[in-house]
């Protein structure tokens, strides 16, 4: 019977970015007895759809509509405002479930490991990210923009998300959701040309074409690419991959063809610049002796042993300082261990799984960012998602999943939660600070105005 | 069956999606609307499919189809093709359906969901 709840198989799952969801709707199409309870850290959900995803791509976050048909499912609950690892165990979560899914993403940040990564100036792209996009815990970054160069280390497509920030004209965020100190500080941005710097050459570039060809037509701003680091490029086309192939044939278009007519007058008309640096690793952040902020940054230059995607760089010994007073490091997220009990690669930075399943742990499972490390698209996530869910239904098929003695699911772990003092945001909740955010918005033409703190959000919730 | 044609169903289009199982599912659509569309207003059970609404930022409408049926589709954009190439198991005659409006010559064309990763893995690879 639909009201069955005894019968239920209950399956709880942590995080709720896509991963999260596309594991929930996965699961309750899959199988009618199954519940699905999502645990969120944060008051709101969508995970880096709504903190990484940049305000300028709005189409990208069209999947929030059919994560909201989710959530709304009888089947579903979504709890928000619960940190999984701190509020509750994961073995608090076994006892009460069937199955727990883990798909809290990659919210750690690989550091370039460079005297000098400390001084002011020198930021995590993750941090730049969350600090436009309004997460609550980089509120308070206020980078400073009063320099004219901006250097980003790593070249993939957070990289370019940055760089078509730093250097979007400033009518193209106002009526995004970008956070309104964030929009204020590019307002008054002094920064007029972007270097985007990677270790190895053009055919190894993480982005992709999408956000190069945006960088390409970029309005107020000019490419400046080095000729020489297309050195063998142009012979080494055609051998590539298509995705691969488009992306370096834009890349050379951009670097060595002469422009027609019109486009030569954009260019000459931009104030804007940005850039590829190719062939060249981070070695020390320079300090201007006066303030000790950022001056500048040395960099090794590499050459490239072997082709292809497993290209390595190697250094030559040589090395280039570049002035700039912004150093954005954007080399990748990683995971990080939430539980003890929870086996992790700390090498690979994600958790040890077969399709999904989560090794010598029955009942526990992985999908999204935590589950192949922090790469790829929502569709990649989707995908992966799909196969951790298909997993578990097959274990519950198998019986490998045994599902025949009930389970409390969110009873009891709603009651240990009322007893350490956490009240978790229900999805309604969540709507209540969604409307707010989307009321404020209108009043400035923008689709929300987002809240900034935690305090703000729950405030909104309880009202 | 007859419920899902429309009273005007001579002006409409019949085309056969086969899904991810291989199964044929032949449904119609009216001339201009998309492939998503079509997908939507039948709703039909594609798992992901269209997750971007149509506004080319996803590529899980990914179709592919038969190269006489693709030479007839009209011509690609170069942000189409951006996306195409983040698709999975992309062919040379594979398009977004989301981007595809039907046209009367359409008539009968065959569009293939291609397999997700897993389904490909487990085909091309036992072994790992
Ligand atoms: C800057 C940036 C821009 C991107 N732009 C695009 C784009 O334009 N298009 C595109 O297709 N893809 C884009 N992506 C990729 C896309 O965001 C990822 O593929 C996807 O978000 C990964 O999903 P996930 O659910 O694994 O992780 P996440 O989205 O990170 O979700 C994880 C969730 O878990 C929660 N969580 C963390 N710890 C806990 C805990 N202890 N307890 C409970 N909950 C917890 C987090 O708060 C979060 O909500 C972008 C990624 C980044 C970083
Ligand atoms: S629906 Fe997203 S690209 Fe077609």
């Amino acid at each position: 019977t639909g009201r069955g709840k005894a019968c239920s198989t209950k399956v709880c799952i942590v995080g709720s970015g896509p991963a999260g969801f596309y594991t929930a709707q996965h699961l309750i199409k899959a199988r009618p007895d199954v519940e699905v309870d999502i645990y969120e850290r944060l008051p709101v959900p969508f995970g880096l759809v709504r903190f990484g995803v940049a305000p300028d791509h709005p189409e990208v976050k069209n999947v929030i509509n059919t994560f909201t048909q989710t959530a709304k499912h009888s089947r579903c609950s979504f709890f928000g405002n619960v940190n999984v690892g701190k509020d509750v165990s994961v073995a608090e979560l076994q006892e009460a479930y069937h199955a727990v899914v883990l798909s809290y993403g990659a919210e750690g940040n690989r550091s370039m490991g460079v005297p000098g990564e400390d001084l002011a100036g020198v930021y995590a792209a993750k941090d730049f990210v969350g600090w436009y996009n309004g997460l609550p815990s980089c509120r308070e970054l206020s980078p400073d923009l009063s320099c004219e160069t901006a250097v980003i280390l790593g070249q993939g497509n957070v990289a370019l998300d940055v760089a078509r920030v730093l250097l979007s004209p400033i009518d193209f965020l106002k009526n995004t959701d970008i956070s309104q100190p964030a929009l204020e500080a590019l307002a008054g941005s002094q920064v007029r040309r972007v270097l985007v710097v990677g270790r190895r050459g053009p055919t190894q570039v993480a982005c992709t074409i999408k956000e190069f060809r945006e960088m390409v037509k970029l309005p107020n701003t000019r490419p400046e690419m080095m000729a020489a680091d297309f050195e063998g490029v142009t012979e080494a086309v055609k051998d590539l991959p298509r995705p691969r192939k488009r992306l370096t044939e834009l890349m050379l278009k951009t670097a060595l063809e002469t422009p027609g007519e019109k486009e030569q007058e954009r260019r000459d008309e931009a104030s804007h610049i940005w850039g590829f640096r190719f062939f060249r690793s981070p070695v020390e952040i320079l300090a201007d002796p006066e303030n000790s902020r950022t001056a500048g940054i040395r960099l090794a230059v590499n050459r490239l042993e072997g082709s292809g995607e497993g290209a390595r760089a190697v250094l030559t010994g040589e090395v280039e300082d570049v002035t700039c007073g912004l150093v954005i490091s954007s080399i990748g997220y990683k995971s990080l261990p939430i539980d003890p009990s929870v086996p992790f690669d700390s090498r690979k930075a994600i958790v040890p799984n077969n399709m999904g399943r989560i090794q010598q742990a029955a009942g526990l499972y992985c999908s999204g960012w935590l589950k192949t490390g922090p790469t790829g698209v929502i569709a990649t996530t989707m995908n992966n998602s799909f196969d951790t869910a298909r997993s578990v239904v097959e274990d519950m098929d198998s019986g490998t999943l045994d599902a025949s003695s009930a389970k409390p699911g969110s009873q009891s772990i709603s009651a240990l939660l009322e007893k350490r003092g956490v009240m978790p945001v229900t999805f309604s909740d969540w709507e209540k600070i969604d409307s707010v955010e989307t009321r404020r918005g209108e009043a400035s033409g923008k689709p929300r105005e987002k809240l900034l703190t935690v305090e703000e959000m729950l405030q909104e919730a309880r009202k | 069956f007859t419920t899902r044609q429309s009273l005007r169903s001579d002006n409409k289009v019949m085309v056969h999606f086969v899904n991810r199982d291989g199964e044929k599912i032949s449904v119609k659509g009216s001339p201009g609307d998309s492939l998503l569309d079509i997908v939507i207003n039948e709703d039909l059970d594609f798992d992901g499919f269209g997750a971007c609404e149509g506004t080319l930022a996803c590529s899980t409408c990914h179709l592919i189809f038969e190269e006489e049926t693709y030479k007839n589709l009209g011509p690609v954009t170069d942000e189409e093709m951006d996306m195409l190439d983040l698709a999975y198991g992309l062919t040379d005659t594979s398009r977004l359906g989301c981007q595809i409006c039907l046209t009367k010559s359409m008539e009968g064309m065959v569009a293939r969901v291609p397999e997700s990763v897993e389904d490909i893995r487990q085909s091309q690879d036992g072994s790992s």
